[in-house]
């Protein structure tokens, strides 16, 4: 089932008067439990083309359909709410609430959602000990490793039970061991939920795990490789 | 609710030193404000007081005419069912009568121009409590007593004392000469320096024989309940008595120059107030774009994974309401007992000072009023430019680029 349709997809920005062309009619499709990795170099359009995955930034021209809805065509508040039930996010910089410790992070994804306490619990306590961090659950960001933070971000992604989880560079800022121990966690999850992950990513490593990768340069697919 | 509220609390926390200094910020505005209101309600309370209670009392009614030509020509008899109407509206306790004129007072070595009041002995305590006033010798021993009070100024210029004998000379009632030697029984201290200086009482009845102006007054002063109900008194009175015979004022009507002297003084406060709550106002604001700024890329990311801008939005007015609490609670619970202690012990001018607070009438003492009007306004101040001031950042979160505030 096609989680994400995109079709013909421009993005132009101005950069001290320069146009650049940031994403150039790209067309790709991704399907439900993928395991994929947009690579390429600095420039290439991965993360333009993850923020306008994500609804974040807008595309020049083109669609993106996101089970059956148009990102681009929902007003401010309406696409906050779309991230909030179908997008899962992973930043490079884990950005976590610092005030919030890991329990209450994962927490406050389900909090905006209404669901309930028991129900938040449950998923919470759920999570975090998919990602290793059971016994950590009560300590603020500033308390945890890099790599435990970025694991309470991929908790907190998939707090919501979202369509697709979008990591930007999430090992940039992780050494190997870290990384490692990330990467066979997103690939648990994804298998056991069934959630698809999209990086944006030029680590190898992330590019050696992923099952699908889609090489851009100039902002095209110069290739799309399934494993 | 109780999500957004402990994020509040705990953001504000985040650079404790920040909070704390902008905390202390609103504790000695508002600390400084409430002092100052205090003192400054206190002092006009005192000066009115010092002419309300001790002399004009808060309503008169004259003959129509009299405050503008205040000539014993403009008098009116006083007759009982005057008195019996005035005390039937609501509020007034009592209608007190009085003669005053001027005359010249002598004691032979030394002459002045003087204020003479004829009271009624017995209706005058219940307002003027002029036996409270009596820093030597006695009080009128009833209506026909001949002797006279003597303010301790004018006794102290005319260099006299309970015992000796002081000779009054004016005009009296359509032109009679007035004339007559009377027997200092005591001297009185007025609060008012300026009343301090030339008054002189005597009984009424010996003041109406006196200016032979028998059952004539020039004034009846209203003793009333509740001095908030002056204008509703006022009202009444004007539907019960004829305009054409009669005036009726109020103590701001008949003391312009101190309600101007307040007025002026309190707008003077008033700019002080507004130049100090600028400071801290910019202070404040300047806070908060420290704090937007330094949080913009979270903002961007709390944006990003779902949360609303309005609630974001929401979240930020908490932490300044909560800022804007802690600083106004302190404020106020550390300026109580300064207040308590400044009502209790009054500041009294000692030297030049004082000499200038008496050249403008005034009594040397500046004494502090609890007033909750104070503290509520001065707060109600405080949180108004906490709101204000939180409409920076709030603005600023409505119109976030997520994708910039992500870069930034």
């Amino acid at each position: 089932m096609k989680v994400i349709d995109i079709k013909n997809l421009h993005k132009t920005y101005y950069e001290s008067e320069h146009e650049v062309h940031a994403v150039q009619g790209i067309n790709l499709t991704f399907e439900e439990g993928e395991f994929a990795a947009i690579a390429g170099p600095s420039g290439c359009g991965k993360t333009t083309l993850l923020n306008m995955l994500g609804g974040l930034d807008d595309p020049s021209s083109g669609e993106i359909n996101i089970g059956g809805t148009d990102v681009s065509s929902l007003k401010s508040s309406q696409r906050i709410n779309f991230r909030l039930n179908n997008i899962g996010f992973v930043f490079q910089a884990y950005n976590l609430i610092p005030v919030l410790t890991a329990k209450e992070n994962v927490e406050f994804i389900m909090h905006l959602q209404g669901k309930s306490k028991i129900e938040r619990d449950a998923r919470t306590k759920e999570l975090l000990e998919a990602v290793g961090l059971g016994d950590r659950m009560n300590s603020r960001p500033s308390k945890l490793s890099g790599g435990q933070q970025q694991r309470v971000a991929v908790a907190r992604a998939l707090a919501s039970k979202p369509k697709f989880v979008l990591a930007d560079e999430p090992t940039a800022n992780l050494d190997s061991k870290a990384t490692e121990n990330l990467l066979d966690i997103m690939e648990k999850l994804n298998r056991e939920e069934k959630i698809t992950f999209i990086f944006a990513t030029h680590d190898a490593r992330v590019m050696k795990k992923a099952r699908r990768v889609v090489y851009l340069e100039d902002g095209k697919v110069l290739r799309d490789e399934v494993k | 609710m109780k999500e957004y509220l402990k994020i509040a609390w705990r953001n504000i926390w985040r650079n404790k030193r920040r909070t704390l200094i902008t905390i202390a910020s609103v504790f000695f505005a508002l600390w400084l404000a409430l002092i100052m209101r205090a003192m400054q309600t206190g002092s006009y309370k005192h000066m009115a007081n010092g002419i309300v209670e001790a002399f004009t009392g808060s309503i008169q009614i004259h003959h129509k005419g009299y405050w503008n030509d205040q000539t014993l020509d403009n008098t009116f008899e006083f007759l009982p069912e005057i008195a019996t109407k005035v005390e039937s509206v609501d509020n007034i306790k009592s209608a007190i009568p009085r003669l005053e004129s001027f005359a010249l007072a002598s004691t032979g070595e030394q002459t002045k121009g003087i204020l003479v009041v004829g009271i009624d002995p017995v209706k005058e305590l219940d307002l003027t409590h002029p036996d409270r006033k009596l820093v030597e010798g006695e009080y009128f021993s009833g209506a026909s007593s001949n002797g006279v009070l003597v303010s301790s100024k004018l006794a102290g210029f005319l260099r006299l004392s309970v015992g000796d004998t002081l000779t009054l000379l004016s005009t009296g009632y359509h032109g009679a000469s007035a004339a007559g030697i009377f027997p200092v029984i005591g001297i009185v201290k007025m609060p008012n320096p300026e009343l301090n200086r030339r008054i002189v009482f005597l009984t009424l009845t010996t003041a109406q024989e006196l200016y032979a102006a028998y059952n004539m007054l020039t004034s009846l002063v209203l003793n009333i309940e509740d001095t908030d109900q002056l204008v509703k008194i006022k009202k009444d009175l004007t539907a019960l008595l004829d305009d054409e015979i009669y005036e009726i004022m109020d103590w701001k009507e008949m003391n312009p120059e101190l309600v101007q002297q307040i007025q002026s003084d309190e707008y003077g406060g008033y700019i002080m107030l507004a130049m100090l709550y600028l400071i801290v106002g910019f202070g404040v604001l300047g806070t908060l774009i420290m704090m937007t700024t330094e949080r913009r890329k979270e903002f961007g990311v709390m944006i990003a994974i779902g949360m609303q801008k309005k609630k974001l939005g929401l979240i930020l007015s908490i932490e300044m309401l909560f800022m804007a609490i802690v600083g106004v609670a302190a404020g106020v619970i550390g300026s109580l007992p300064v207040i308590g202690y400044l009502v209790n012990n009054p500041i009294q001018i000692q030297g030049e000072g004082a000499e200038l607070f008496e050249s403008y009438g005034f009594d040397p003492i500046m004494p502090a009023e609890f007033d909750l009007t104070y503290f509520i306004s001065q707060s109600v101040v405080v949180l108004v430019i906490f709101v204000l001031a939180t409409i920076y950042p709030v603005r600023s979160v409505l119109k976030l680029n997520e994708i910039k505030a992500l870069r930034s």
